[in-house]
């Protein structure tokens, strides 16, 4: 047993059930218990999802503790099938589903015989893996699933695309800042003459997994998710992929670099002609990307040598690191990232980088480091956020788990060229603020502290409160607190009370209804 | 306590959205400002509890998480050493009063004895234990406080009452006390009727001093709630106690509360909305032989003051899709205050807990010649979505998962959650939950074209 109170990745079947929801017309069922249905509670609210979220619960009750679930599953995989007709049902294990040990894969067996769906049981083990894990496993499974099927039926179309295309793998619900980095993610190979193929899970139809194999090559722009798929399609396909992250200038240009060669092994092959991207890197760097330039401005001058620290998961924490040391010559006193199943990439990428490797699923030795460095600015998760809060550093949050606020309806990519704007504002903001708060300190803070302190409710002179009294605003959010003492105080003086009790307020407080 | 007939009860497939019942642990730690609440399972519970509940957890919360590895699992690890160990950490780090284990489906499933290692470990700590069995195979949502509360009941002191023996049979529970007479602000009498009335329901503090507040006009006075706000100033319980429920989903602790500590329970209709709030009134004063006193002016005074709410509501449609159990009481208000209520899903219907509720539900159909809603226990949400196209309600009353979708399908929303964590309790709090009802309603405005239906789906009736 483990003593939790936050945790920075979820459980598997959240994975699963991410990929899932993110497929067009694919329908996930849940064995599990009532109130485990959870994820639709989030991507209602965090992704303000329109649409129901298809994630039904197979509920455990008592009765499936005692008898096992016999026909439940299997009814509610029919009922889905009847009601819904999607494509796919994946029926999703949970941790209680791995403790009870029932068979998903005979119950999958018996629901395909009758249902026009397809039904897959996602093959996650609840406790070996976390969240993204099961979800890159999720991607493959169903990917795997439908490639081999069509092979076997002799409709898989081999056949390479006539223009050069690629495939993004990797975009889904619930992921950071997703939806915008996937518009920049088809703009930019637009830009090199390349055709998106496909994207996938995101809004992606299973009907048309069959062509995925026709596209030149892979992109997987997050390590966590999308690399399963790309090194089967490589093993079974000979499709080639590129898993550099476009995210940063240095690392954008890489990216298209790697484009370059891989389009040119076929077009010099097809009509001897050759893409040349160099000039392109150098415009976009130079005009579209503000962030070359805002490195040698005199504002990034300022922050060189500042020191930040930097957690987050392993895409997103390695690429930051990258950023703010190379391009902007920030010192990064500490690197780190949750995700320990990728520890060795990671310490790879950062290597030379930053005074320290933080590898850890614990927020509080988060904290504890942080607390220790002292850095000028933070870039981590939401709990970083809180955690510097606490102990007044500025932060910028670059990576999931993050609240509603990090969905934002702008757009906000962090990938591309767009996407090195955006980071070098969160980054120059977040310093900056910094900055103005220790001149404020220095001088001791804005002349208005006097002016604020006064209080706004109405002359106390006559008014006493008792200090049980007293106590009863101060239940109050802040922002009404003083209306309300306000109103208790006038009520007071209308009703010829020089001592406010408890009771007082009580009855201001319903005199106040009109 | 008997229980009523009502006609339109039916039960569905109980494929419906709710919180797991360990959400109660977000609102009853900030309760019990001294406790410390540990729930034992799994990843999949305490990542509900950080994605679910909310921002809470970042204000150093006095709950966690014994996560349960593969390890616990498959019994390589012994139990009771590894909660001694974390609870040992807990106690060094936080030193709670209690520790309150909040057990879950997976130590059910597991068969963890958790009521047999609490004892064992409260001695060798020196921290009382107290252990909740709130799961999702068993309960939803709001029931995860009856769980805790029915717990609770065992903790509470005896209490030595005044009355000797041979004044049992009386079980008199009137002894005259003077108050000081200064303070005339309510009409209130000079005298305060020493009952020993135990309020149960976990209420914000406000609310509970309002409630006392209440009770005391009437000279009732409360001596003591459970949960109280320390968990060394539980109330004393024991025979000639008198105990009454605030809220509807508490059934297992008036259980407990009557039969382990022998209470006697007054089964009252709900605070929740002027009509409620004077029938339970009501109901606890007929309970010690009194009269109350001013209740229909002060009741009807209220509802003038909500009179540009009603205005709204007046002749609207709800839904209940259900997940709360607050669902009849909040019906039964809003019927009064002249709605339609189409339907009232609920998770689960103690037709004996809630019985004078029901009846007032039903005499409030009556009086106000609205027809009595179908309750539907476990409802099947994919079912009631289909009969939401059909009605087109005006107004449905649901989980969060819900709430954007039907929005987007042109049906306005209201969190059921908000009403668990809002103060709607009592006189006083009336307007609050109407302004929590009619703020859906109050916004409308299709200022922007094509704003309605948005749904990417078609929508297939």
């Amino acid at each position: 047993m483990k003593l939790a109170y936050w945790m920075y990745a979820g459980p598997a079947h959240i994975g699963t059930l991410r990929v899932a929801s993110s497929f067009r017309n694919v329908h996930a069922i849940m064995h599990a218990p009532l109130g485990d249905d959870y994820f639709n509670v989030m991507r209602s609210t965090s992704e303000r999802e329109r649409d129901f979220t298809p994630v039904t619960a197979s509920v455990v009750d008592r009765h499936v503790l005692a008898r096992g679930s016999q026909e439940k599953v299997v009814n509610n995989i029919s009922r889905k099938d009847e009601e819904q007709k999607p494509d796919l049902i994946v029926l999703t294990p949970t941790c209680t589903s791995s403790i009870l040990q029932e068979d998903l894969q005979n119950f999958v067996d018996r629901a395909s015989l009758s249902s026009e769906s397809d039904v897959i049981p996602a093959d996650v083990n609840y406790y070996r893996v976390n969240e993204l894990q099961a979800a890159d496993r999720t991607l493959e499974q169903i990917t795997r699933f439908y490639l081999d099927r069509s092979r076997k039926q002799n409709i898989l179309d081999r056949s390479v695309t006539n223009k050069p295309s690629a495939n993004i793998i990797g975009i889904f619900t619930l992921g950071f800042h997703n939806q915008h980095d996937c518009r920049e993610l088809k703009r930019l190979p637009g830009e090199l003459g390349i055709a998106v193929n496909q994207v996938i899970p995101e809004g992606g139809s299973l009907k048309y997994l069959k062509d995925l194999s026709r596209a030149w090559f892979n992109t997987v722009p997050y390590r966590e998710v999308g690399l399963m798929t790309a090194t089967f399609s490589e093993e079974e396909y000979g499709m080639p992929y590129i898993s550099t992250t476009p995210m940063g200038i240095s690392n954008t240009a890489d990216f298209i670099a790697q484009i370059g060669k891989l389009v040119n092994v076929w077009t010099s092959a097809i009509s001897e002609k050759k893409f040349n991207y160099e000039l392109y890197v150098d415009n976009q760097t130079k005009f579209v990307s503000q962030a070359a330039w805002f490195s040698k401005s005199i504002d990034c001058q300022n922050l060189a040598g500042k020191e930040a620290a930097i957690f987050g998961d392993a895409t997103h924490a390695a690429s930051i690191t990258k950023i703010l040391v190379k391009e902007m010559g920030i010192r990064v006193s500490c690197s780190g990232t949750y995700c320990k199943h990728d520890a060795e990439w990671f310490n790879e990428q950062v290597q030379g980088l930053c005074n320290e490797v933080l590898i850890t699923e614990d927020h509080t030795e988060v904290g504890d480091t942080i607390a220790r460095i002292e850095p000028s600015a933070i870039f981590g998760t939401q709990m970083e956020r809180h955690i510097g809060k606490r102990i007044d550093i500025p932060c910028g949050v670059i990576s999931s788990p993050v609240h509603i606020q990090n969905f934002p309806l702008g757009y906000r990519p962090f990938l591309g060229h767009e996407g090195t704007n955006q980071i070098a504002d969160l980054i120059y903001n977040s310093f900056n603020l910094g900055m103005e708060d220790h001149p404020l300190d220095v001088f001791g803070g804005h002349d208005t502290k006097e002016i604020s302190a006064k209080s706004l409710s109405t002359n106390r002179k006559n008014i006493n409160w008792t200090p049980e009294a007293e106590s009863e605003p101060k239940k109050i959010p802040g922002f009404v607190r003083g209306k309300i003492k306000k109103n208790t105080e006038s009520s007071a003086i209308q009703n010829n009370i020089s001592e406010i009790t408890i009771d007082v307020t009580f009855v201001a407080k319903e005199k106040l209804s009109p | 306590m008997k229980t009523l007939e009502i006609p339109t009860f039916e039960c569905e497939t109980g494929n419906y959205h709710t919180f797991c019942p360990i959400s109660c642990v977000a609102w009853l730690y900030q309760k019990i400002e001294d406790s410390f609440f540990l729930v034992v399972g799994t990843k999949t519970r305490g990542y509900f509890l950080q994605s679910a509940p909310g921002v809470t957890i970042f204000a150093e919360p006095r709950y966690a998480m014994a996560e349960s590895e593969e390890g616990d699992i498959s019994a390589q690890l012994n139990d009771q050493k590894e909660l001694e160990r974390i609870c040992l950490r807990v106690k060094n780090d936080r030193n709670p009063s209690v520790i309150i284990w909040i057990g879950t489906c997976t130590t059910e499933i597991i068969k963890m004895d958790l009521e047999g290692i609490a004892p064992k470990l409260e001695k060798q700590l020196g921290i009382p234990i107290v252990v909740a069995r709130a799961n999702g195979l068993d309960y939803a949502f709001t029931q995860g406080e009856d769980t805790a509360l029915a717990a609770m009941t065992h903790r509470c002191p005896e209490s030595n009452h005044r009355i000797t023996d041979q004044e049992e049979v009386n079980t008199a529970k009137v002894i005259l006390v003077d108050t000081a007479p200064n303070n005339n602000l309510f009409g209130q009498k000079n005298k305060l009727t020493k009952c020993n009335l135990v309020l149960f329901g976990s209420l914000p503090s406000s609310v509970a001093s309002q409630l006392n507040l209440e009770s005391r006009r009437q000279s009732v006075s409360v001596s003591g709630w459970l949960p109280s706000q320390k968990y060394a100033d539980l109330p004393a319980l024991g025979k000639g106690v008198y105990v009454c429920g605030v809220n509807p989903f508490l059934s297992r602790t008036a259980t407990t509360l009557m039969r382990r500590r022998r209470c006697q329970l007054i089964g009252a209709p709900f605070p929740i909305g002027p009509d409620g709030t004077r029938a339970w009134i009501e109901k606890i004063c007929s309970a010690f032989d009194l009269k109350p006193e001013g209740l229909e002016e002060r009741e009807s005074r209220i509802w003038k003051s909500l009179s540009d709410y009603l205005e709204i509501l007046t002749g609207k449609s709800i839904f209940f899709m259900g997940d709360n159990l607050l669902e009849i009481s909040l019906a039964r208000f809003l019927i009064r205050c002249g709605m339609v209520v189409y339907e009232v899903g609920i998770p689960y219907m103690d037709r004996r807990y809630q019985a004078a509720e029901l009846l007032l539900l039903q005499r409030t159909c009556e009086k106000m010649k609205k027809p009595m809603p179908r309750i539907v226990e476990k409802p099947d949400n994919y079912s009631q979505v289909q009969r939401m196209h059909e009605l087109q309600p005006d107004l449905a009353i649901t989980g969060m998962a819900h709430a954007n979708p039907l929005e987007a399908r042109n049906i306005d929303t209201k969190w059921s959650v908000e009403f668990t964590f809002a103060q709607i309790h009592g006189f006083v709090n009336a307007r609050d939950a109407l302004e929590l009802v009619t703020r859906p309603l109050r916004r409308k405005g299709d200022s922007i074209p094509g704003c309605r239906n948005l749904s990417k789906q078609t929508v297939n009736v």
